[in-house]
This record gives C-alpha cells, structure tokens and sequence, in this order.
C-alpha cells in the first residue's frame, strides 16, 4: 500500500488529467476543425478500451481462460451482447445479463 | 417554448434508466476500494475528484495491487482517453457558451452523460438551451454516482460476494459497445483489443489493457486505410453504386445509446 501522500497525489493526478482530457475540444478546438487523422484515431479509443476490460470479465475465471459450460459469466455476457445488440437498451442489457448470471449460479452450483 | 427549466428535467428524465446500471457499479467500486486498502475518504474523494466509473474502479485494483504510482496514472490516463472523442464530439455544440459553462460541463462528461447528450444535441430544434439537458443529465448522474459509491464504501464488505454486483461493471460496457459496433473496421478493433487483453492478462502492473487497447487501435486504423483505398479504387472503376455496399450507413435510433458521434464524415 501506497503511503497517504502518494496516493492522494495519484488521485488528483488522475483527477486532472480526466478533466484535461475531456476539456481537450471543448477548449482547444471549440473554433476549429478536428483534425481527420485524429478523429478516426479516437473512433476506435472507446471500443478498444472498453472491450480490453470486458474480455477477460468474461473468458478468465482466476487469470485462466475458461470456455467451458460453467462459465457463468461467459453464457450471461453473450445473451447480454445479443440484448444490446437487438434493443439497444442499456437498461435491458444489464437486467438480462444480472438475472441470467442468478439463474446459471443457482443451477451450475 | 422550452424553456431552460424543462430541458433541464428533461435531461434527468432520460438519465434515468441508465442510472440503474449506475447504482450497481457505485457500489462494487466502493467495496472494491475499501477491500484495495483505500482510506474511506480518500475513496470518496476518488469519486470527487475523478467522476469516472472504469478509471476509478481499474484505479483501486491497481493501488491494491501495489502497482506503483507512475503506472497507474498512465493506466488511469489511458482508460479515459476515449473522453477525447466525447469532447471532440459535443465541442461544436458547445463553443458558444463561456468557459465556466464549458468546464462545469467537462467535468460532468462521462460515458454516460455524454450518450444521452449527444443524442438530444443531434435531435433538429433550437439548441441554444441544450446545454440545460446536459447539465441535468450529467448532475442526475453525478449525484447517483456519489451517493452509491459513499453507500458501496460504507457497507464495505458486509454486500455479499454472490450477487456478483461486480458483473454490472462488465455488463454496462457490453451495453455501450455493442450497439455502436456498425462497421468492420470498429469491430476488428474491439474483437482484438479484447482478444489481446485474455493473451495479456498475466503481464504484470496489469500493462495488459494499455497494450490491448493500442493493438485494438492500431488494427481499426489500419482496416480503416484499406478501406478508404479500396473506396477511391472502386470509386474510379465502378461508381457510386459500389461505394454504398463499402459504407455502412450508422444506425440511427431515437432514445438509443451511442457512445460515438456517428462516424459520417470521411468516409
């Protein structure tokens, strides 16, 4: 564990570069075009990042890829991404995926 | 007329349904912050002072890990980076009002504020009281956040293991990318970021996301250069006709979640 400096530290660090980042165009370049290059980088930003963290939620169970049937978490994201897929809903995609995880937990166990 | 006051309700109003993903991610990441060693205030602070559910929640496992400093603020840094793109999105809505406007506003863009946003800024009508939905969703959302997260730190560990709460951070993102995954280009980027983050998931100070993230990038961008030669290819050999089956039109939907200001230019 950090000593209580260092982390206070880190989290304003981290404070300040969120609010950069997100002031970024709004400030910078409120008059002026974004240029080509970096807008179709930044496309694949969120679909990267947010898809890193949801893999391994879903595949690894304890840093160990796990395909198999009792992967709870595994069946309930894919009946969750088929969800959002079809309806778009963010609120239907969290319902399905929670309840189903419930069920395959009562029955897998 | 609308008037400043029911644009602001308004934007609370479709705030709503997503803060029951919210709720449930405020409390894991306070139990996750609590059972990282974090202090309770200095949780609760994070909250404060970062307003960001991923970086916030990725944050804590990395100090409970003892990953040093440096790392985490990189990780954390790049975890946030897709808010460029929110901001390079709303900033020709928003260049009009004045700085204190913008920064309050900044501050309040988070994946969640800025889907139903942008959706209300793309709507044709007058939008120079948009801004009054903005802040309504953005405080609907900040407020839940902050209440949640205190509630998570405060009952710490006494929320039972197996209502798999954690599962709603997950389930959240699943709910954001998916719909927005309209082309083969943003596909490819979100199936190898994915792919590489399970093959790199032992590396240590969990470097894995950044170089998942980067591979993810680099494969959209490289997807997206092919298609835009073969775009100018067919363009001087067959015409229009060919170039429409290249290009996905973006799907529209009223009341849908995007998380990206649709990718209609330069394509």
């Amino acid at each position: 564990m950090m000593t209580p400096l260092v982390l206070w530290l880190t989290l304003i660090y981290i404070g300040l570069l969120t609010f950069a980042i997100r002031l970024s165009f709004i400030t910078i370049f409120g008059r002026r075009e974004i240029p080509s290059f970096l807008q179709s980088t930044l496309r694949f930003v969120p679909v990267a990042v947010l898809s890193a963290i949801i893999f391994p939620a879903l595949f690894l169970y304890g840093n160990k890829l796990d395909l198999s049937v009792s992967n709870t978490r595994l069946l309930a994201g894919i009946l969750a991404a088929i969800v959002a897929w079809r309806t778009k809903n963010v609120l239907s995609t969290i319902v399905v995926g929670m309840v189903v995880l419930w069920l395959l937990q009562v029955f897998v166990k | 007329m609308i008037t400043r006051h029911s644009e602001f309700l308004n934007g609370i109003k479709a705030e709503l349904p997503i803060l029951m993903g919210v709720v449930p991610f405020g409390l894991i990441y306070g139990v996750a912050a609590r059972s990282a060693g974090i202090p309770p205030l200095a949780g609760q602070s994070m909250s404060f002072i970062v307003f960001a559910g991923s970086a916030q929640f990725v944050t804590a496992q990395l100090i409970g890990a003892g990953v040093p400093a440096g790392i985490i603020i990189l990780t954390g840094f790049i975890v946030n980076l897709r808010h460029a793109l929110y901001s390079a999105s709303l900033a020709p809505y928003l260049k009009r009002l004045n700085i204190r406007w913008r920064m309050l506003l900044a501050y309040l863009l988070t994946d969640e504020a800025y889907a139903v946003a942008i959706t209300h800024y793309q709507k044709p009508g007058d939008i120079s009281r948009k801004h009054w939905y903005f802040l309504g969703a953005g405080l609907a959302l900040w407020s839940t956040w902050q209440a949640s997260t205190a509630i998570g730190i405060v009952l710490g560990n006494q929320l039972p293991a197996s209502w798999s709460l954690d599962f709603a951070l997950p389930l959240t993102f699943i709910a954001l990318v998916v719909p927005n995954l309209k082309d083969r280009a943003g596909t490819a980027a979100a199936a190898t970021a994915g792919i590489v983050a399970i093959l790199t998931a032992g590396l240590p100070y969990k470097l894995g996301l950044i170089v998942a993230t980067f591979a993810g990038i680099s494969i959209g961008i490289f997807l997206e250069s092919m298609k835009s030669k073969r775009t100018m290819v067919l363009k001087g050999e067959d015409g229009a006709g060919q170039i429409r089956s290249i290009v996905e039109t973006p799907v529209g939907c009223p009341g849908a979640t995007t998380i990206e200001h649709t990718d209609k230019e330069g394509k």
